[in-house]
């Protein structure tokens, strides 16, 4: 039922002289554009752009969207991007016009529901993290990472320590050392320890008068907890440093443990996982940040506060912390997103918040245990909420690799896990059930892991068979890369 | 209510299975004295009813777009949004999936990311663009950061008084612990003057920064500032509102480098100021500096046409502190609106949305400015939007139009980093295409006493 003709190009679909909008003729008195604008600002002809009508452009994109996997068509178990259920109803509050349509400049006394949701939102993510003062900020996982370490190093600043060092373990993800370079640290990266955990001797010996933040993702990216994360935390703070919690594994903790109860003293949340903000197929996501109350001063504003008149009444107002970092994007926030999350933590509860992560770890577990048979775990007896594991038995045996392995997947219609990743595991596969499956779905994609691992290989390095296309030559891509559409594509 | 699915006797089977008595075993993992032994301090869980009561009892306290006529600019517009654009965003295919990484899974998005990067392209007369960024401000920080590991030169960046101050401020957060220092040039007249850019701008200098409209609703001289900036060899970054191209030049057509944009305009509604789109488009030449994701064409194993993230050796994942930016999740679901909006309007439609604002914004201008004691502050070509100076305060001229139902602003006293008289004074007004003749009458008369 494919429809080829349909998703060719939007420049290819284009005829000359078609249109999809209309727009109001001009209800102000006509006067020669040349008196609005001089010529010299204006374009001399139009841009080159397709032309379609609205019947084209929709059956194009609807039927491009049956080429993706997604969470409300298939299982996701994608591990460290906690492919979760994304609730309905938080899309049509969202976009209820006294949120969707409320513009960022509104004055703060015409803007007061907006500014309680927003508070509301920083109070309960100050409490699940144990961290009590929050930034609603950064726009995605990333950018709250370089928000902290950039909090970090004026918080030094001011107490005339110079600490120019950051140290994280070797299965961090890509974003904290690139953040740290961002905000001009020197990254100092650990070696692998054989039980996947951060050893503290290790990290003791690189701990000095030089080192500024620890970055550490708790529980870690093969799903463990760092058991020794109080004793690391420790080492960190008598050095003088300050230790920081990438939130991205936080689906396995909610209401279980806190960052600011096992020695963090900084962290990120990625609403867009954890809090089931839909991830938009690469965003937008939010990455609101946590920490101490020595670190309060120095987050970037606006903030939200809450004062009470002395007659009871309650105004929410915009207000820069004093010795604030500044500001790390326009206007206030990803605040589509931060609804998201809200609605979400309003729906739940504490004991709902719990039973989230308990099923999690519940679920990640049984799949761990039903597949330990063809894709051993090397690291830990149990896992939190994923688990990585490894296909390196079937590459040795079979010349079978994780990737064929996910590819193959995809004809049985589930989509891959993480692959190659933390490169720590040979032949990784990184997976993610999330709280939002079922038995069932669990049990019929162990099958399919079963029945790969007895497929023939040579069948297996050619898969998928059932997707639209199969096995892009990536490294031919990279070599000549074609970022946009040229009319002599066509030729 | 937390979406589960395990029933309390699958729950048992599956920890049988496992070979454990109870979730409480599994937990063991972390240490006891670390396990929160009370329960969060969250409110109350809401059904899904209480949820939509509560939620629009807040939202009904909220004066939006459609409550009250809104002529807010400064970065963020109420222009329309034609249905297709919500009713293809809001299908799970899309919004539901993750960062395309799996290529055969994600051809979807890919291909709609691809015909974004073309658009923008088409648009800003650029050769290669990326697949988004986080917004419009953050974009201008990765432009310059961009613009320094091209030219070498991290000692100094230029930026013209007229970007958006919000946009400044990110670039001084951005760059605050870098030796890079940060040079603003005053524009007193609403514009670039010339030879204090000339003055600036040395061999040390990575890029000059220019906004066109400028954030001021006044329109630059983007070529010969791009030539300025050559001349010493530093790079021209252009921050633009796409809605402007419609009319006005292509910044590709003027000699700039690199060009970013807030992309809101595109069809993304206001939402309290996010998510919102960062655009970034530069020469092909710099196409390995890139920050972000990007999609490029590949062939598939049976020789067919398809898209994948391409160039993925820049990036955070593979180079970690070496890539050439931080940035991981973009904003893929906002490309995806604009991508959808841009194909509804194509060039016609571009053209006419841009002629119905310029010229509304113009009568706005001329009718405001007849009353006594409103002039523009700045007597400079404009495109959407412009300043006024209110002799008996601008506060009081705001408040004047909220009375009568008419959002105006922002004003310009909330931007610390403005002088004054422009701070103490001004005031914004955007038009865009959704004003009518009949509501800017109506403003005119609601302040003509204010």
């Amino acid at each position: 039922m494919k429809n080829e003709q349909a998703t060719q190009l939007l420049f290819e679909l284009s005829v000359p002289g078609r249109t999809a909008t209309r727009w109001p003729d001009s209800d102000v008195p006509d006067r020669p554009i040349d008196d609005l604008i001089p010529s010299r600002y204006r374009a001399e002809s139009a841009p080159s752009m397709p032309e379609l009508t609205e019947a084209d452009v929709v059956r194009h994109f609807v039927n491009l969207s049956t080429r993706n996997f997604s969470v409300d068509t298939h299982f996701y178990p994608l591990g460290s991007c906690t492919m979760k259920y994304n609730p309905k109803r938080h899309e049509r509050l969202a976009g209820l016009d006294g949120l969707g349509n409320l513009h960022p400049y509104q004055r703060e006394e015409d803007s007061q529901g907006m500014l309680q949701i927003l508070f509301e939102m920083q109070e309960m993510l100050g409490e699940i993290a144990g961290l009590p003062a929050v930034s609603l900020q950064p726009a995605a996982g990333a950018q709250g990472e370089f928000t902290s370490l950039l909090v970090a190093a004026a918080y030094f600043r001011d107490r005339g320590e110079k600490r120019t060092k950051v140290i994280f373990p070797s299965s961090a993800h890509g974003t904290n050392p690139a953040s740290a370079a961002l905000a001009g640290f020197d990254c100092v990266q650990l070696d692998p320890s054989p039980t996947g955990l951060v050893d503290p001797e290790q990290l003791q010996s690189h701990l000095d008068d030089s080192t500024a933040v620890f970055m550490i993702t708790n529980p870690n990216t093969l799903g463990l907890f760092e058991k020794d994360i109080d004793r690391i935390a420790g080492m960190v703070h008598d050095a003088g440093g300050l230790v920081y919690i990438d939130g991205a594994n936080m689906n396995a903790i909610l209401g279980i443990t806190r960052p600011g109860d096992f020695g963090g003293d900084m962290m990120h949340y990625n609403v867009h996982k954890t809090f089931t903000g839909p991830h938009g197929a690469g965003g937008p996501g939010a990455g609101p940040i946590a920490v101490r109350s020595f670190l309060a001063d120095y987050l970037p504003g606006p903030v939200v506060r809450k004062e009470t008149a002395e007659d009871g009444t309650v105004t929410y107002r915009l207000a820069d912390p004093p010795h604030s970092i500044g500001r790390m994007r326009s206007f206030f926030g990803n605040v589509g997103i931060l609804l998201r999350g809200y609605f979400y933590l309003r729906t739940l509860g504490a004991q709902g918040l719990r039973a989230v992560s308990e099923n999690a770890v519940l679920n990640a577990n049984y799949l761990r245990e039903k597949l330990k048979d063809i894709l051993p775990v090397p690291q830990g007896e149990r896992c939190m909420h994923e688990f990585v594991a490894s296909a390196k038995k079937q590459k040795d045996e079979r010349g079978v690799t994780a990737m064929d392995v996910a590819k193959r997947l995809l004809d049985y219609g589930f989509h891959a896990p993480t692959v190659y990743f933390p490169l720590v595991v040979a032949e990784a596969l990184m997976i993610e059930p999330t709280e939002t499956e079922s038995k069932e779905t669990l049990d019929a994609f162990s099958d399919a892991l079963h029945a790969i691992a007895t497929e023939d290989p040579e069948m297996l390095h050619q898969a998928p068979y059932t997707t639209p296309v199969s096995r892009p030559d990536e490294v031919a891509a990279g070599r000549k890369p074609q970022l946009t559409w040229s009319p002599c594509l066509n030729d | 209510m937390s979406y589960l699915f395990n029933t309390p006797q699958q729950t048992q089977e599956m920890l049988a299975a496992i070979g454990v008595g109870s979730i409480g075993d599994l937990l063991e993992q972390i240490p006891e004295s670390l396990r929160l032994d009370r329960e969060l301090d969250l409110p109350a869980p809401k059904s899904e009813l209480e949820l939509e009561q509560h939620v629009r009892s807040l939202a009904g306290q909220n004066v939006t777009a459609t409550r009250r006529s809104c002529f807010l600019g400064g970065g963020a517009y109420d222009h329309f949004v034609p249905a297709v654009v919500d009713e293809i965003a809001s299908r799970g295919e899309f919004y539901t999936a993750y960062t395309p990484y799996q290529a055969e899974a994600s051809q979807g998005s890919l291909q709609a990311f691809f015909e974004f990067q073309t658009l923008i392209c088409q648009l800003t007369g650029m050769d290669v663009s990326n697949a988004s960024l986080y917004e419009g401000g953050t974009a201008v920080s990765e432009a310059a950061f961009m613009a320094m590991r091209v030219t070498n030169r991290h000692d100094r960046v230029v930026v013209l008084g007229s970007v958006h101050p919000e946009f400044r401020q990110i670039l001084h957060t951005y760059t605050d612990h870098l030796p890079c220092e940060i040079v603003e040039i005053r524009c007193p007249d609403g514009v670039a003057d010339l030879n204090l850019v000339k003055e600036q701008l040395d061999e040390k200098t990575s890029c000059l920064v220019v906004q066109q409209p400028n954030f001021f609703g006044c329109l630059e001289d983007v070529q010969e500032l791009s030539d300025l900036a050559h001349s010493v060899g530093a790079l021209s970054v252009v921050s633009v509102d796409p809605i402007s191209l419609g009319m006005l030049e292509r910044p590709g057509n003027l000699g700039a480098d690199i060009v970013v944009a807030e992309g809101q305009p595109l069809g993304i509604p206001l939402q309290y100021g996010g998510p919102y789109l960062g655009i970034l488009a530069c020469r092909n030449e710099y196409v390995r500096k890139i920050p972000g994701r990007i999609v490029s064409l590949a062939t598939d194993r049976n020789g067919q046409r398809c898209f994948v993230l391409g160039l993925q050796t820049r990036e955070q994942h593979i180079r970690r502190e070496k890539a050439t930016s931080n940035i991981c999740t973009n904003q893929g679901l906002l490309a995806l609106r604009a991508t959808i909006y841009m194909s509804l309007l194509g060039a016609d439609g571009l053209g006419q949305v841009a002629d119905l604002c310029c010229r509304k914004a113009h009568y706005a201008a001329e009718q405001l400015t007849a009353l006594d004691g409103v002039e523009l502050m700045f007597a400079q070509p404009f495109f959407k939007e412009f300043v006024l100076r209110v002799e008996n305060g601008a506060e009081r001229f705001v408040g004047a139009a909220r009375e009568a139902g008419f959002d105006i602003g922002p004003l310009l006293t909330r931007f610390d980093t403005l002088e004054d008289p422009v701070r103490s004074e001004g005031v914004l007004v955007a038009v865009t295409e959704c004003r009518s003749r009949d509501e800017i009458d109506a403003l005119r008369d609601a302040v003509q006493n204010a």
